[in-house]
């Protein structure tokens, strides 16, 4: 009694292999991501002084710095935010709790989904006939982060409705039922327990925008264009600027003799732009998680 | 209008569809105010159905067609004037499952009162409605230390009164609760019936249950519904011993269920 029989050790056998193969997948995923991150700063790094985050560059992007793209990624990161993040948040906020089941809805529903699946390259044409020329925005700031507050806006609705969603709905019955307005139930109880899903979603949005180079190319940014003098605002919103990615692109396959390592410095800074955003807003999720009153 | 003092919720001739499907079918119901009503049937009868009909929560849950005529304390529920936010004030509802809301235990009791409060209200107002609404489902005892503490922390038993809790600052006449004591152990069944039996007298009590042996301990009267037809109404007593419907008959045997 109770003793292994041959079919016990076939399963264990089969465990055994499971456990292996999926342990395996993560590892083809996690290894190459450090040696990417790895090789690209360990690259780069010679060239990462500070005067490289604070010139201009020289000699058509082959020397100098990178200020002017750093400043224009990050321009392009919070102008966009500021216009995708409220609007996405908000739609997905009516979509879920107050529109009805219907097929208008359905219709809605399936464009959001199937506008997140568009090529950003084609978001960049859209960005160009809309806002370049119909609204006579021409290149510029506003422009390319319009587009591409345009392209992160349906990805930004469907990750909200997504954590509006995983809210229980016995709490929004316990709402209702003390005669709670829909507001009220959104406000209290909803959004509080689902703004760190909400804040993912975003996040993962900044990440896109810092790195597109397609739709921005076409609307805004520039291959070449200095900062002069300092101030508060460094840009104007319809001139247009520079971009870590398009820079990249440009000093890697254009500029004739720029040194190796000043791509790989640019794409490591694009890196730490991106993972100094996420942190920022990591914290502002720790920190409304932490005001939530228990 | 006012209908004589004793009328906790009436209904006549209340029919509901949820789309095509008639769930409740010409159902007249007469409950008496401050007395214990407990509604008994089996799965799918439309027991949940029609108690969701007396705060009107049902038309928030899709497609539903209803008709006839419902009044709570002699107030006709669907006439224009009727506000669905003091509806539901006045009749609360308890869950099967506990669903304190995730906020602190004291959040929880003044809920209401904030939602319902014009301006902020003072903060001593607050604590006493919670210390009167604790003491009154007979929690201050034990939580009056823990008023900060996470609700959904709670052991089952506790949620669920302060689940009552939460209705009593909003003075409330009609309590509504659907199978209260399902998620619960022995001890919890005993606590929230004993709850239910302080409660009474004060406010109209209707309860759903499965458990028919609690609908024969807790209730002063009884009604069994089938098939969202109302079989028979009438005092506890009457119809566990003198049941005049057969079907009524065969379901308390438990010949079905």
């Amino acid at each position: 009694m109770f003793t292994e029989t041959l079919t016990g050790r076939k399963k264990q056998r089969h465990e055994r292999v499971a456990r292996m193969f999926f342990g395996l997948m993560t590892a083809a995923m996690v290894i190459p991501l450090l040696l990417i991150v790895g090789f690209v700063v360990f690259k780069g790094a010679p060239a990462m002084t500070w005067e490289f985050f604070s010139t201009n560059p020289r000699r058509g992007g082959t020397a100098g710095g990178i200020w002017p793209a750093l400043v224009g990624t990050l321009y392009l990161i919070l102008v966009s935010l500021c216009i995708s993040a409220p609007i996405g948040v908000l739609a997905a906020v009516y979509l879920n709790e107050y529109a009805k089941e219907n097929w208008f809805t359905r219709i809605v529903n399936l464009a959001v989904v199937n506008l997140a699946g568009v090529p950003s390259i084609v978001h960049g044409l859209f960005g160009l006939g809309a806002f370049v020329y119909a609204l006579h925005f021409g290149k510029s700031i506003l422009a390319a982060a319009l587009t591409l507050a345009i392209m992160t806006l349906p990805v930004i609705i469907a990750s909200t409705k997504e954590a509006l969603a995983s809210v229980p709905r016995s709490f929004r019955e316990a709402c209702w039922n003390v005669g709670a307005s829909r507001w009220q139930t959104i406000w209290r109880i909803v959004l509080p327990n689902s703004i760190s899903g909400i804040l993912t979603g975003v996040i993962l949005q900044v990440s896109r925008t810092a790195g597109e180079t397609a739709p921005v190319m076409l609307t805004g940014v520039a291959t070449f264009k200095a900062i002069e003098g300092g101030g508060l605002f460094l840009y104007d919103l319809r001139e247009q600027c520079m971009a870590l990615s398009m820079h990249l692109f440009y000093v890697r396959t254009q500029a004739s003799g720029a040194p190796e390592e000043l791509s790989y410095a640019i794409a490591a800074t694009l890196l730490g732009v991106v993972l100094l955003v996420n942190t920022t807003a990591i914290c502002f999720r720790v920190f409304l998680r932490a005001r939530k009153k228990w | 209008m006012s209908a004589p003092a004793e009328h906790g919720i009436s209904t006549s001739d209340l029919c509901l569809w949820y789309g095509a499907f008639q769930a409740l079918k010409r159902v007249d119901l007469e409950v008496k105010h401050g007395l214990i009503t407990a509604l008994i049937g089996p799965s799918g009868c439309g027991k949940t159905t029609l108690l969701r009909c007396f705060n009107r929560v049902n038309e928030r849950y899709g497609s539903v067609t209803t008709t006839g005529l419902i009044r709570i304390r002699g107030k006709n529920v669907y006439d224009a004037d009727v506000s669905l936010i003091e509806l539901r004030r006045r009749v609360g509802m308890v869950f099967q499952r506990p669903n304190p809301l995730p906020l602190s235990v004291y959040e929880n009791v003044v809920f209401g009162l904030r939602i319902h409060a014009e301006k902020r209200p003072p903060k001593s107002v607050l604590d006493e409605a919670v210390e009167k609404a604790l003491t009154e489902v007979g929690l201050w005892k034990d939580l009056r230390d823990r008023l900060q503490a996470k609700a959904t922390g709670l052991q089952l038993e506790q949620q669920q009164k302060l689940c009552i809790a939460r209705l009593l600052p909003l003075k409330p006449e009609v309590i509504l609760m659907d199978e209260p004591c399902s998620a619960l152990d022995v001890e919890g069944t005993r606590a929230i019936e004993e709850l239910m039996f302080a409660l009474k007298g004060k406010y109209t009590i209707l309860i759903v249950t499965h458990n028919m042996a609690q609908a024969r301990r807790a209730s002063d009267e009884c009604a069994f519904m089938l098939l969202g037809e109302l079989i028979e109404h009438t005092r506890t007593e009457n119809l566990f011993l003198n049941p005049s419907n057969p079907k009524t008959a065969e379901y308390i045997e438990g010949r079905y269920g």
